[in-house]
């Protein structure tokens, strides 16, 4: 595609297609309307792409369906205007509006699993947006179809559209979607979180194919999603939504070079924390060739051995279906290994949770992706707290509230949240109770499995913090189990590489973060977006050389 | 930081509980209040059935039978000169704590064996699961008939465990459904690798996050349970006589719906009972279904 | 992983495993049934014939109806029977009068079939009819309306929705007959039109529940993003229903149809009792009254075989239309 290595190819930027003035958008939950779009404003040019980016509940889906006159089931609008291509969507009639959708706009959806009907085949839910609007007949629309399949880089073009949805990976749906976005030749396109549920390895062709296609026909675009390095390969322009206001508007290489805003610049916080390395030949846990399965099926961990230097943190990196959070089960023993053993202080660990008593369990914490699931609403922070203290150490009475006033302030919260329920306080509060409940039981090991990931960006800049904190206060060996790189940088000083129950790589962070690297390695770090505009195109260049 | 005023400060109470409850109320629908109402009635006559009934339960006033309503006998006499006023408070007292019984026997057997399936899966769940399934093949009228035929006469315990037993097995489907999911959740898992014991988890972690589910399945079992007594007494296969049910004084005055064109009064005489069924179900299923929009997010649940 | 299972598509295999599993439950409640029986308290044969029956007779009455063998090959003399369609004999049978269980069902089965049925063609379409307009309008005045009554009618008695109906269209104006008596020469006909009253009273009964089921099932899948992807593509409102909707909705509707057609079975009893309609649930309730327990086995098991059937089918169907299982990978 690019043959320019620096910057995109020419666009040319038109009149402006859609402008949005004062829109204001409610929704309702619970019988009360409340504002979800607080008065926004928003111009775009033909041919030019706009990034929305904000952390979950700014508002940016909402705002990008609304491009096509829609409000979800539960949404309305309230006021303000928005006007395409000189039409007032929100005064034109219901039979107007379903006229320009699909044809002249239309949607890529964040879950293209679920977003295909499972009872039709991709070829006909592709042309159905033609047929229906009456642009093409059927046949002209398959021929394009293909043609489409085909420069979205699709296995067997010709044929894949003959599948179902669930016949298909979950990378190609999403190009398949990106297809029958373009089959009218639209004159906008919104993408909403395209990428989100993908690998990122996965990621890189998806983006590459929604960029060479929006490229090749001149399409305006918004693209909605919460990861900036990945907005940066793709707008032209970024606006930052929070609360459904706008925090900040600039064209991409400005933003990224110089925002303007406080919040802007915690969106990527996370990305600025680099903890140096510190090495530890004092072994606390050590997994020594272990191989596990789910019943009788394959095994999902094959001669995995691993080494956890005491009060340093080992970050395991995988994609999902690695084998990460399996590892993470062996070790706590709820996942006996079929074989290998596991090592903790020296001496083997029972692989039953049965077989350990109180004092190997008390060693032992671990703390969840998801802070909602992992505290019983039911239970009061009091309660979250107060048991382990209780069932490890035995404290009862006043003593047992003086350490829980302790534990709350050593994780920065005060005393008065010991009364309340989870449903009363913050995600990143949550988290920070599941860490207090591990430190209750004043482990040695904590496993962390994808402590950060459900979290916003400047949550999860807090954490991390924390964590390094309680770490070096309490000599805390971690287990961190994450797909992110950034996250690695800021907490890890070894790293282990997994992929397909395998370890692919072990060693500390500069020598696996370095060249040279194995080649699952190199696919794996070279496909984390970076905040930097060229990086798609300098990938895709690098890529091209090599298999050429 | 550590001194006594801090730690009185420190409110254990959930003194917030009631108010709340009373806020909720404040927001209930005119449907639920006026289930609730009408509840609270059914309850009250039911407690005080001796002292609001004017005559005895099987207590023969009149000499003749059926006789028509008046001032004396407002709602006229059976077949047998017995008051029917009288007769349908007494079977409040009868038909819902008969069905109150048969529900809390289903709901302990059930939702035991519900949760503990759920915590054990393997082939306790498999085999509790099949044999569940077999029994809730046959319908529980017909289950009930089936096993009232064995017995030579029918006893009131005799209903009670029959009925019990056999919508025992609806609620340790939904018991079990509802543990499992709350049973993956990863509050379970690490209360699990805490250490603690099956017991300490089934009744701390599990049971308090059930209970919203299976309050709004009691509502629903008891009206089911009483629909299906009420339904067995009609059949004349419930409560024995001269017990009064309302299920039974359908069948009793039923004749008189012959003279419906002649005395409408009579006519309807036979609906009374049946009409204070189904007030009483409709009210259950009106707080019910307030409960369900309330509780959880199944707003257009079956 | 097996050779053999992959050979298999994976629709007949699932449709043989929704078999088997249907199997197995008929022969758990076979047992349940029969093993019921063997809890009975007392002599039955006494109980029967009466105290003043001499051994001579109590022994030739259980050997006619074969109540002399042991539980086990009872059950399997049982078992025969019903596979060949006899069901055994009935405790009404003297020596030398032997009544055949299924001579007294046949004719009963079928009444309560036709009732049965003639109800079914009248409510599924009109629950199907009001469930899925409800969705489609949902929170209107119409749906709440329609809410509201369908949440009264669940909660009534069925005997009590028969008397109101018998009341005013039977006795105060004398449209139909109170009395739904048929036998095997009355006329379609006359048939239909004294059936009209129970098949009307179930209707109502199991109308309300369908329909309240319809539209969740259809407020569920409309819920899914394929629809809105689909209303996203500028799709007619004709088009989202017909064609992204439907052919995902069999399986939810098929399966309210089943649950709510096995409900049916509770209400016949009642219903044919207060018609007095001589079909099986009524011949159930009598055999019940007189301890006649080879009777009362025998519809129990019809009962439970009917409501396995129905559920059988819907599963059967639901497999049928499930693209994943239709186009395997």
């Amino acid at each position: 595609m690019a043959n320019d290595n620096t910057k995109r190819p020419g666009r040319e930027k038109g009149e402006i297609l859609l402008e949005m003035r004062d829109l204001k958008i409610e929704g309702e939950s619970d019988d009360i309307w409340h504002p979800i779009i607080k008065g926004i404003n928003l111009t775009l040019r033909r041919g030019e792409v706009l990034g929305l980016i904000g952390e979950s509940g700014a508002g940016k889906s909402t705002l990008g369906i609304a491009a096509m006159g829609f409000a979800r089931p539960g949404c309305r609008f309230t006021g303000g205007s928005i006007v395409f291509d000189g039409i007032d969507m929100l005064k034109t009639s219901e039979e107007e509006k379903r006229k320009l959708r699909g044809s002249r706009i239309s949607y890529v959806a964040q879950s293209a699993a679920a977003a295909f009907n499972p009872a039709h085949r991709l070829i006909d839910q592709t042309i159905e947006t033609e047929t229906q609007h009456g642009i093409r007949d059927s046949k002209s629309a398959v021929a394009d179809a293909v043609d489409l399949y085909g420069r979205l880089r699709l296995p067997d073009p010709t044929t894949i559209g003959e599948r179902y949805p669930h016949q298909v990976s979950g990378g190609q749906l999403q190009r398949v979607m990106t297809a029958m976005a373009i089959t009218c030749r639209p004159d906008l396109i919104i993408f909403d979180e395209p990428t989100t549920a993908l690998d990122v390895t996965t990621q890189v062709e998806v983006l590459a194919s929604i960029r060479s296609i929006v490229e090749e026909f001149n399409t305006a675009a918004i693209y909605i999603t919460h990861d900036l390095a990945v907005v940066a390969q793709m707008a032209d322009r970024i606006m930052v939504l929070r609360h459904g206001k706008l925090v900040e508007e600039s064209p991409t290489r400005e933003m990224l070079s110089a925002p303007k805003e406080e919040y802007t610049k915690s969106l990527w916080a996370v990305r600025g924390l680099a903890k140096p390395e510190a090495h530890s030949d004092d072994t606390i846990l050590s997994i020594e060739h272990v191989d596990a399965a789910y019943g009788n099926a394959d095994k999902i961990l094959d001669d995995v051995s691993v080494r956890i230097p005491r009060g340093r943190t080992v970050a395991v990196v995988g994609e999902s279906g690695s084998g990460k959070s399996t590892l993470a089960r062996v070790v706590t023993g709820l996942l006996p290994p079929s074989k290998g053993r596991v090592l903790f202080n020296g001496e083997p660990l029972p692989p039953a949770l049965g077989q350990r008593d109180k004092e190997m369990l008390r060693r032992i914490q671990m703390i969840y992706q998801s802070p909602d699931t992992a505290l019983n609403p039911r239970h009061r922070i009091y309660d979250v707290i107060g048991r382990p203290l209780n069932f490890y150490h035995g404290l009862t009475g006043p003593k047992l509230e003086q350490r829980i006033v302790d534990l709350l302030k050593m994780i920065e919260l005060d005393e008065s949240f010991i009364d309340r329920l989870p449903s009363e306080i913050s995600g990143g509060q949550k988290q920070r109770v599941c860490i207090a409940r591990a430190l209750a039981a004043e482990p040695e090991l904590i496993i962390c499995d994808e402590v950060t990931s459900a979290l916003d960006q400047i949550v999860q800049e807090e954490i991390l913090k924390l964590l390094l904190r309680l770490q070096a206060e309490f000599d805390i060996s971690y287990m961190f189990i994450t797909h992110d790189i950034a996250t690695v940088r800021a907490i890890a000083d070894e790293i282990v590489v997994m992929n397909q129950g395998k370890v692919v790589e072990q060693g500390t962070k500069t020598e696996v973060l370095s060249p040279p690297y194995p080649a699952y390695t190199e696919l794996l770090l070279s496909s984390v977006p970076e905040m930097d505009p060229d990086w798609l195109n300098n990938l895709l260049q690098k890529r091209q050389v090599k298999s050429e | 930081m550590n001194d006594a005023s801090t730690l009185a400060k420190v409110p254990r109470a959930r003194r917030s509980k009631a108010i709340a409850a009373w806020r909720e109320l404040k927001k209930a629908p005119w449907s639920a209040w006026f289930g609730m109402i009408v509840l609270t009635g059914y309850i009250v006559v039911a407690l005080f059935a001796p002292l609001i009934a004017p005559y005895g339960e099987s207590e023969v006033v009149s000499p003749g039978s059926f006789d028509v309503w008046s001032a004396q006998y407002w709602f006229g006499t059976d077949q047998l000169g017995r008051d029917i006023l009288s007769r349908m408070i007494y079977a409040a007292r009868n038909s819902m704590g008969i069905a109150f019984a048969a529900t809390a026997v289903a709901f302990i057997t059930g939702g035991l064996l519900g949760i503990v399936a759920a915590l054990l899966r393997g082939w306790v769940d498999q085999v509790a699961s099949r044999l569940v399934d077999a029994v809730m093949a046959i319908p529980s009228l017909i289950f009930a008939l089936m096993v009232l035929a064995i017995f030579e006469k029918t006893e009131v315990y005799h209903i009670i465990l029959v009925i019990g037993f056999v919508d025992a097995t609806r609620v340790f489907r939904l018991t079990r459904a509802v543990a499992m999911n709350v049973v993956s959740l990863d509050f379970v898992e690490a209360a699990r690798l805490r250490g603690e014991g099956t017991g300490w988890i089934v009744r701390r972690e599990i049971i308090p996050n059930i209970m919203p589910p299976l309050l709004t399945e009691f509502g629903l079992r008891y009206c089911f349970v009483f629909l299906t007594i009420s339904a067995l007494s009609f059949l004349g296969l419930g409560l024995q006589p001269p017990t009064a049910d309302w299920g039974a004084m359908v069948k009793e005055t039923a004749t008189l719906f012959t003279y419906a064109r002649d005395d409408f009064q009579a006519g309807i005489t036979p609906l009374l009972p049946a009409g204070a069924i189904a007030l009483l179900t409709v009210s259950i299923n009106f707080i019910v279904d307030w409960f369900l929009h309330k509780t959880s997010g199944l707003r257009d649940g079956q | 992983m097996l050779a053999a299972r992959d050979a298999m598509h994976p629709i007949l295999r699932t449709v043989l495993q929704r078999l088997a599993l249907g199997l197995l439950t008929l022969f758990i409640v076979s047992v349940v049934i029969s093993s019921l029986v063997e809890m009975l308290p007392g002599n039955f044969a006494k109980r029967i014939l009466g105290q003043a029956a001499t051994p001579e007779t109590v022994a030739a009455f259980e050997k006619e109806i074969g109540l002399d063998k042991p539980a086990l090959e009872r059950y399997f003399v049982w078992v025969g029977d019903v596979v060949t369609g006899e069901f055994g004999s009935s405790f009404t049978s003297r020596v030398g009068y032997q009544r055949k269980v299924a001579d007294l069902i046949t004719p009963r089965l079928k009444n309560t079939l036709f009732l049965a049925s003639m109800t079914a063609v009248i409510a599924v379409p009109l629950a199907l009819f009001l469930g899925i307009l409800a969705a489609l309008y949902r929170n209107s005045w119409f749906d709440r309306m329609v809410n509201s009554a369908t949440l009264t009618t669940i909660s009534m008695p069925e005997f009590f929705m028969a008397y109101v109906l018998m009341l005013f269209l039977a006795v105060i104006w004398q449209i139909f007959p109170s009395l739904a008596s048929v036998d095997h020469d009355t006329p379609l006909w006359e048939r239909i039109y004294r059936c009209t009253l129970p098949a009307l009273t179930l209707t109502l009964v199991i109308v309300a529940h369908m329909m309240r089921m319809t539209r969740a099932a259809i407020i569920n899948l409309l819920a899914s993003p394929y629809i809105e992807m689909a209303r996203l593509k500028g799709m007619s409102k004709s088009r989202v229903i017909m064609r992204h909707a439907l052919p995902n909705a069999w399986a939810p509707i098929v399966n309210v149809i089943a649950f709510n057609l096995a409900y049916l079975i509770v209400g016949v009893v009642v219903v044919e009792v207060v018609f007095t309609y001589p079909g099986i649930g009524q011949l159930m309730v009598d055999a019940v009254r007189t301890k006649d327990m080879p009777v009362v086995q025998a519809c129990a098991l019809i009962f439970a075989a009917t409501y396995i059937l129905l559920n059988l089918t819907a599963d059967i169907i639901s497999i049928a239309t499930n693209p994943r299982l239709l186009h395997p990978r």
